[in-house]
């Protein structure tokens, strides 16, 4: 650790915290008043009555069904994610020979290839592919593109697992597949809970695939919902910020727990 | 590492070897279905793409093959030209404003200061948040009628901030800076918390003092976060959608309309898929440049965790 405080960048993120922090009061605070209230007074006042009502509205507005969906593209895209990382992580880490170093670096060339560029080829193969409009449609290409970075997290994470206990391992006469369940898994617990809250943040926040693949309400997304409701009802700016704050909930509920997991992967990704 | 030189390091490997056990390692198997899933949805789109430049396709019928039509169309069109000179505008504000803080922050959050880790948790809010959610709240706090510019007329002038393209591309480079300082700011206290402390403490011994310590110390030692992080800002600056479409819908006129939302104009509303992908076969070819520069300049193929002591 550095031997005395850094004053300079000190000043400096208190300025940083007011840029983070006054937007934040103002959705927060927005959200319990009326509209009434919101465009007579300004956003910067400090509401002087307090309201739930602005997220009731938001529910009847259809953002139950909404939920439900983006939960079940959650949950299924962790799903897919946790089925085929650590194996291939367990590979890349201890697979030899030239195939899997190639695989490695292809999946690192994914890192930086951004699906805005692929969403008209990402179109036609989900249509073709009978899937536009259904949920399985979103779900695919978003677990696909999620694979780089929680790789990356993963392998980072396995890497710190000591060549001895593998060679203890050895010894017992296991094989891969034991090292994996009882070596690998287990101590790789921190990367594993990495790569669940990124890409359950990354599914939860998706809106571009959503956005081009679906378009009926049944299968519509909250980040969608939040797009519509403001093309729609954009006046209501109290009801589209509480709209704002409902989508964030989960997600800070699971920040909370699990912020340590994020933080550490998202720092992984950017170490040398 | 050859069996050989692995007998060569330890006893116990030593043991190993004698007692005629290989390491057990994993085949190339364990690999192929991320492999495949990943071939399937990410890699043939990315191919898929070059395929459908060269064709005309309205999204229903099925595409046909019409040459160079896509590319000699986007070269003579105005709004093409203007749409990738306003990309890197976007791409460098971006670089050029998120950097130089993130760097600080990051450095800042290193240390040992009692307050930073609630601050931290503060600062990582915005990376929470969904680009549509940024988006939707920044739109409702510089509304020129129901927003923040209302009430504070000295800072806003005449409020209307998205009314006109210097205040467009100046919100839309705010709100980028607002939305990923603070993944950038990590990057940045991963790094900076991996610079050996016999640095510092050799160059307090020289009398260098922390301004000092800061550009002659931690700025060197950050080097390769700084091409990682540098490299994602410009990838993720030339990818701008969802800020653009729900900000400002590429607006006023076509004055924010960047590349990547013109190609999603082109296709998912004009139905010109054709073009469309031909804009996103430039944006792929200058990512994926992008992303071979990271893998060689960053290292990121012999990448070690830096992650402990969170």
């Amino acid at each position: 650790m550095r031997q005395r405080p850094n004053y300079l960048a000190g000043l400096g993120s208190l300025i940083w915290l007011a840029l983070i922090g006054l937007p934040l009061y103002v959705l927060l605070t927005a959200t319990l008043r009326t509209t009434s209230n919101y465009s007579t007074q300004g956003p910067l006042s400090f509401p002087s009555q307090l309201t739930l009502s602005n997220y009731f509205n938001a529910f009847s507005n259809g953002f139950g069904q909404d939920f439900l969906n983006t939960l079940i593209v959650t949950v299924s895209v962790v799903g897919i994610v946790l089925v085929v990382v650590p194996p291939l992580a367990y590979a890349i880490v201890r697979a030899q020979g030239r195939t899997i170093t190639v695989v490695f670096r292809f999946f690192l060339l994914g890192l930086a290839v951004p699906a805005q560029a692929v969403i008209v080829p990402m179109f036609y193969v989900i249509s073709q592919a009978g899937l536009y409009d259904h949920l399985i449609g979103v779900i695919l290409p978003t677990a696909a593109f999620s694979l780089p970075v929680c790789t990356l997290v993963l392998t980072g994470s396995m890497r710190d697992i000591t060549p001895e206990l593998y060679e203890a391992m050895a010894m017992d006469g296991a094989s891969p597949r034991r090292v994996f369940r009882q070596l690998v898994l287990p101590l790789s617990k921190s990367g594993l809970s990495s790569i669940v809250v990124f890409s359950a943040l990354q599914a939860w926040n998706g809106f571009l695939f959503p956005l081009i693949l679906t378009q009926s309400d049944s299968t519509k997304v909250i980040t969608l919902g939040l797009y519509n409701f403001q093309t729609e009802h954009g006046v209501d700016v109290p009801g589209l910020l509480s709209a704002v704050v409902l989508s964030m909930l989960p997600i800070f509920i699971v920040y909370l727990f699990a912020r340590r997991a994020l933080v550490q992967g998202l720092m992984g990704v950017g170490g040398k | 590492m050859s069996p050989l030189s692995l007998a060569a390091v330890s006893g116990r490997r030593l043991k190993a070897r004698r007692a005629g056990v290989g390491v057990t390692r994993p085949g190339f198997a364990w690999a192929v279905p991320a492999t495949v899933f990943f071939l399937l949805f990410a890699i043939l789109p990315l191919v898929l793409v070059a395929v459908l430049s060269f064709t005309s396709w309205d999204g229903i019928t099925s595409p046909h093959f019409n040459g160079l039509a896509n590319w000699t169309k986007l070269i003579h069109d105005p709004v093409m030209t203007q749409s990738i000179w306003l990309t890197l505008v976007l791409t460098v504000l971006g670089v050029v404003t998120q950097t130089p803080i993130s760097i600080l922050l990051g450095v800042w959050a290193a240390g040992p200061q009692r307050n930073r880790a609630v601050l931290s948790a503060i600062f990582f809010v915005p990376l929470l948040l969904s680009a549509t959610a940024v988006s939707v709240l920044w739109r409702a706090l510089l509304d020129p009628n129901f927003g923040v510019p209302g009430q504070l007329p000295w800072l806003f002038g005449n409020g209307n901030l998205l009314g006109n393209q210097p205040g467009s591309i100046a919100v839309l480079t705010f709100v980028g800076m607002w939305q990923f300082t603070p993944l950038h700011t990590l990057l940045y206290q991963g790094g900076a918390r991996a610079v050996p402390q016999v640095l510092y403490q050799a160059a307090a011994i020289d009398g260098a003092g922390t301004v000092r310590q800061f550009f002659h110390v931690t700025l060197p030692q950050l080097r390769n976060t700084m091409i990682t992080s540098m490299i994602l800002m410009v990838v993720g600056g030339l990818t701008t959608f969802d800020t653009v479409l729900i900000l400002t819908q590429g607006g006023p006129g076509t004055d924010t309309t960047v590349s990547a939302y013109y190609m999603y104009v082109q296709g998912f509303k004009d139905f010109d898929f054709g073009a469309g992908s031909a804009i996103a076969l430039v944006l792929v070819v200058v990512a994926t440049l992008i992303s071979l520069a990271v893998v060689r300049l960053s290292g990121y193929d012999k990448m070690r965790s830096t992650a402990e002591g969170i």
